[in-house]
């Protein structure tokens, strides 16, 4: 039993634990449910601790046969890139579960039982190394979702809910015709073998068929990550879910789309994923300005949030597309970026709602006042989402501006607007709630923060700096798995070349890009 | 070939299950007049007994596979598994039927003796080698299911039901027999083995035209039976109207046999002309899965919302026959049990919650559920996520299973369209999630009776089975694979 397997195997024992449990002992339910998301956390703190970064492949590997027909295996494994995602999920359940302590009051212990369910779900997503098994968890991490946002939302829940289900079914139904064909030509769901045989040249796609492969996969994807056009589930999803399924949601669950695009997208298919580069970073430079633009106008802070996310995510999927070691690094330091300040966010707006009983900017303002310590909160995790030097996110977008100048500098100037608008929205917002004469309502029910909150948000507030100043941290071991990535891109890259004409502009192109 | 009109003791054997069923039948047919009390469950447990005994019998036969009754009957790995799967089936019934009969204080002595019947001659079929033999237990279980449709004879909509499954079943039976009469005229034999051989080597080889007649007549005939397109229209009137258990018995244990009639009859007689056939299921299977989940959608009847979705299922399972090939065939063989285990768990859950005379049957009639019996409303949860193809359950694999066999066999299109019609799928199942889940308890759901032993025991059987047919679709599909071998 590897420290891996143990951090996927204990969230669903202990969501069998918790439903040994009475459901009327909410304090034991809590308690548990705290109790096996830290213990979780803390395995995975190991396996931080424990991994080489010097090795490039996986770590912490177990390989054991599941179905002889067709052959599936247990195959599941950590590199560089999904170490830190798994981190993510684990620090973020038991933030979640804090969140929730007062906030859920009824069908106490179904609630802590799913968001505990779904934890085993999002690390199986970032650690399966068979795409049958990843397929599996996908699905897995969506059920609790959907519950979570159905049953204890706000009063558009059940739309939410079910717009949220319906989207990502339509994705990943197509993604799993993929995933059949890829077995039909490769004999194996084994993913490291079937890049070996790609590598090998043994594996290969007609132009048509690595086109739908990849639209199959991407598809899926791009609608988790949310790519605009296919964001519209977000925001209802996000305004509805309580504080904890918003949290996971916009932290860990959008990220197993920008996760998916980089571990199966860009390997699997290198050439229809250049190919296809230039309209997607369009689709992501237009998400970058268009959510900003959104967010800018949104009454509801929860919404406000969501399409900040749209706004974020754009710059995730213009990295990755960017092709270059700095435009993944910074995708992937964007991507615990978003996870740990856009998480924040909605933990605080989630705080203001519990006080205030309304996620409407208007009924704010000079929150400052009364509560300091939440304004002060707040104004770092703005001064992060916003991209300040020292804090967390300026690292990731610097490396995916820079990233992007590389291969086309006129991206890099319109996804640089989307930062400039990012700090209007956000000083905007937080000019609106928490500045001003405090008004006799507000002054009544906002209390400061209270020990329990501190410890939900402090723990990212110490991220947000750590990551903003100490990247060596994290980047080394990042750094390896995208370094591996982009070889894996041009192994097939180079077949490619050989058949263009020489001197061609083409050939130049790619020459450049390598 | 030396006649003997006395049967061996081998041959005895191979037709065990059926003879137990058919006994015990007739001895609870006996007994019936002298029960006092309509609520008397000594019937059902007769019939209980009856089905251990013919699955014992069933497995016991299997250990001397072979032919009997001048190759009427084959015993081989395919019967055994459609046998254990209907006498399942049935027993399932069985169970759920002990409270509902009690409930609706209906005689529980035919109803038993029927369902007892009706499962001979599914398992007759499961077995049979030989177009007549096909004939007569398609018979035996549609007469028997005809009337248990009807059971409920002060209620209109059972009557309705029974009516209308009666007249176009006749109609299907002739188009099958008529199929087997135009078989029997080509090729002089009604004899799966014999026709195949007549249809590949014969000179001069029966024409194309006439083969192609007589395969759609036979599949006319079959699609009625499975509820698939052009011949899905019966479907959600009786289930409907019919018993709750019966419908839930409907819906998997005649549909399962006549697949499995379908699987040998096309897969051995007609292998030949494959080219001919395949298309016009390629279209039933299409046409069934879009039809069923499309008009699913819009239905406020829970029984009438699970006949749609089981002709979409109907669907699916047509999608693993137009692949034609071994996996296609033990994929449908998956799809079929895994079917049984959901769908009877489903119905069993409607039998449960619509109270005496089928009052709340409507989907909204489930809402909050959840909150007033949150461990009915898991088990049923289960079997919802399954019917949508949620992995870890049976009904993804089964789905897997399917859609694998069709791209290998290169239907991308059939695929991608049925994939799609699974997301469809998933919006009307989400809607009793939904209801049960995240609305406030009604008045039906308030005062739901707890479980009975008895339905409990189904729902947690189905529940059980359909998870871990979910995490080890092997316990089957092993036994699955065998079996699709041997129909080639």
């Amino acid at each position: 039993m590897t420290l891996l397997n143990l951090c996927l195997a204990l969230p669903a024992l202990g969501f069998l634990l918790i439903l040994a449990i009475p459901g009327h002992n909410h304090r034991a339910i809590r308690a548990t449910a705290l109790a096996v998301s830290l213990l979780v956390f803390g395995l995975s703190l190991g396996l931080a601790v424990r991994f080489d970064a010097a090795w490039p492949g996986y770590q912490f590997v177990t390989d054991v046969p599941w179905i002889p027909s067709p052959a599936i295996r247990y195959h599941v494994g950590i590199d560089g890139l999904s170490l830190w995602l798994v981190v993510l999920s684990t620090l973020l359940t038991p933030v979640g579960v804090l969140v929730s302590w007062r906030y859920i009051d009824r069908r106490v212990k179904e609630f802590y039982a799913l968001l505990i369910l779904m934890e085993s779900g999002l690390i199986g997503v970032f650690v399966a190394l068979d795409l049958f098994l990843f397929y599996v968890f996908w699905e897995v991490s969506l059920i609790p979702m959907y519950f979570l946002i159905g049953v204890w939302g706000h009063e558009r829940r059940i739309y939410a809910a079910v717009k949220f289900f319906l989207f990502t079914m339509a994705g990943s139904v197509l993604m799993l015709a993929a995933i059949i064909y890829l077995y039909t030509q490769a004999a194996t769901f084994d993913y490291p073998a079937i890049l070996s045989l790609v590598a090998a040249g043994r594996l290969r796609f007609s132009p048509l068929e690595e086109t739908l492969l990849f639209l199959g996969f991407f598809l899926a994807f791009a609608i988790k990550v949310p790519l605009f056009p296919l964001h519209t589930w977000l925001p209802d999803a996000h305004v509805e879910a309580p504080t904890a399924g918003s949290v996971i949601l916009a932290s860990v669950m959008l990220k197993m789309g920008t996760y998916g695009l980089l571990r199966f997208c860009l390997p699997l298919f290198p050439e229809a994923s250049r190919e296809h580069a230039p309209w997607i970073a369009a689709l992501a430079i237009v998400g970058i300005i268009y959510g900003a633009l959104v967010a800018m106008v949104q009454p509801n802070m929860k919404k406000l949030v969501a399409y900040s996310s749209v706004s974020h995510l754009g710059f995730v999927v213009l990295g990755i597309f960017s092709f270059t070691r700095l435009g993944l690094d910074g995708a992937v330091y964007q991507m615990l970026n978003h996870g740990i300040s856009t998480g924040a966010l909605f933990v605080l707006v989630g705080f203001l709602y519990e006080r205030r009983h309304s996620l409407e900017i208007a009924d704010y303002g000079g929150v400052a006042t009364p509560a300091p310590n939440l304004a002060a909160a707040f104004m770092i995790t703005t001064l992060a989402s916003i991209g300040l030097p020292v804090l967390n996110n300026f690292v990731g977008e610097y490396l995916v501006l820079q990233g992007t100048a590389q291969v086309n500098f006129r991206w890099t100037v319109f996804a640089a607007i989307g930062i400039i608008l990012s700090a209007c929205y956000m000083l905007w917002l937080y000019q609106r709630a928490f500045f001003g004469e405090a008004r006799p309502e507000v002054r009544a029910h906002l209390s400061d923060l209270n020990p329990r909150e501190w410890a939900a948000v402090l723990p990212l507030i110490v991220l947000m700096v750590w990551m903003g100043t100490a990247t060596r941290t994290f980047l080394p071991a990042i750094g390896a798995a995208n370094a591996r990535i982009l070889e894996q891109t041009q192994h097939n890259v180079e077949f490619h070349v050989r058949r263009l004409v020489p001197n061609s502009g083409a050939t130049a192109e790619v020459l450049r890009a390598r | 070939m030396p006649v003997s009109l006395v049967p061996t003791q081998q041959e005895l054997l191979r037709i065990a299950p059926e003879i137990i069923l058919t006994l015990a039948g007739t001895l609870i047919m006996v007994l019936a007049p002298f029960a006092r009390r309509r609520t008397d469950n000594r019937f059902g447990y007769i019939s209980l007994g009856a089905l251990l005994a013919a699955g014992a019998a069933a497995l016991a036969a299997d250990q001397h596979r072979g032919t009997a009754f001048h190759q009427m009957i084959e015993v081989d790995g395919f019967a055994t598994f459609f046998r254990m799967l209907v006498l399942g089936v049935g027993l399932l019934t069985a169970l759920v039927s002990f409270a509902y009969l009690r409930r609706e204080q209906a005689e529980p002595g035919e109803y038993y003796a029927l369902l007892l019947y009706s499962v001979a001659g599914q398992s007759l079929m499961a077995a049979a080698n030989e177009l007549i033999m096909i004939f007569i237990g398609l018979e035996i279980s549609s007469i028997s299911s005809y009337i248990l449709a009807g059971y409920l004879r002060e209620d209109l909509r059972s009557t309705e039901a029974a009516l209308k499954y009666f007249l176009l079943g006749s109609f299907a039976t002739a188009f099958l027999l008529y199929g087997v009469a135009w078989i029997y005229g080509m090729t002089g034999s009604t004899n799966l083995s014999e026709i195949r051989a007549a249809l590949t080597v014969a000179a001069p080889a029966p024409s194309e035209l006439l083969v192609a007649v007589a395969a759609a007549m036979l599949f006319a005939g079959l699609a009625f039976k499975v509820s698939a397109w052009p011949f899905q229209v019966w479907a959600p009137d009786v289930y409907q109207g019919a018993p709750a258990p019966v419908a839930a018995f409907l819906s998997a244990g005649p549909k399962a046999a006549a697949f499995a009639v379908f699987l040998r009859v096309f897969l051995t007689a007609f292998e030949p002309a494959a080219t001919r056939w395949a298309a016009f299921v390629w279209w039933s299977a299409l046409v069934s899965m879009t039809l069923g989940n499309l008009a699913a959608l819009v239905q406020s009847n829970i029984k009438r919302l699970l006949a749609y979705s089981s002709i979409a299922h109907a669907g699916y399972v047509l999608v693993a026959l137009t692949a034609h090939s071994e996996a296609g065939a033990s994929a449908a063989m998956f799809y079929l049990a895994a079917y049984a285990l959901m769908n009877v768990g489903a119905f069993a859950m409607v039998a449960h919650f619509s109270r005496r005379g089928e009052r709340y049957v409507e989907v909204d009639d489930f809402a909050g559920l959840a909150v007033t019996q949150p461990s009915a409303a898991a088990l049923f949860a289960v079997f919802l996520l399954s019917l949508i193809g949620v992995p870890p359950t049976a009904g993804f694999f089964a789905k897997f299973y399917v859609f694998k066999a069709a791209l290998d066999a290169d239907l991308t299109g059939l695929t991608v369209l049925g994939l799609l019609n699974s997301a469809v799928g998933a919006y009307y199942y989400l809607r009793i999630l939904v209801v049960m889940y995240m609305r406030e308890p009604g008045e039906a759901a308030s005062a739901v009776p707890s479980l009975s032993p008895s339905m409990k025991a189904t729902l947690w059987i189905c529940a059980v089975g359909t998870m871990l047919l979910g995490v080890w679709p092997t316990l089957i599909l092993g036994f699955a694979d065998r079996a699709a071998a041997m129909v080639r």
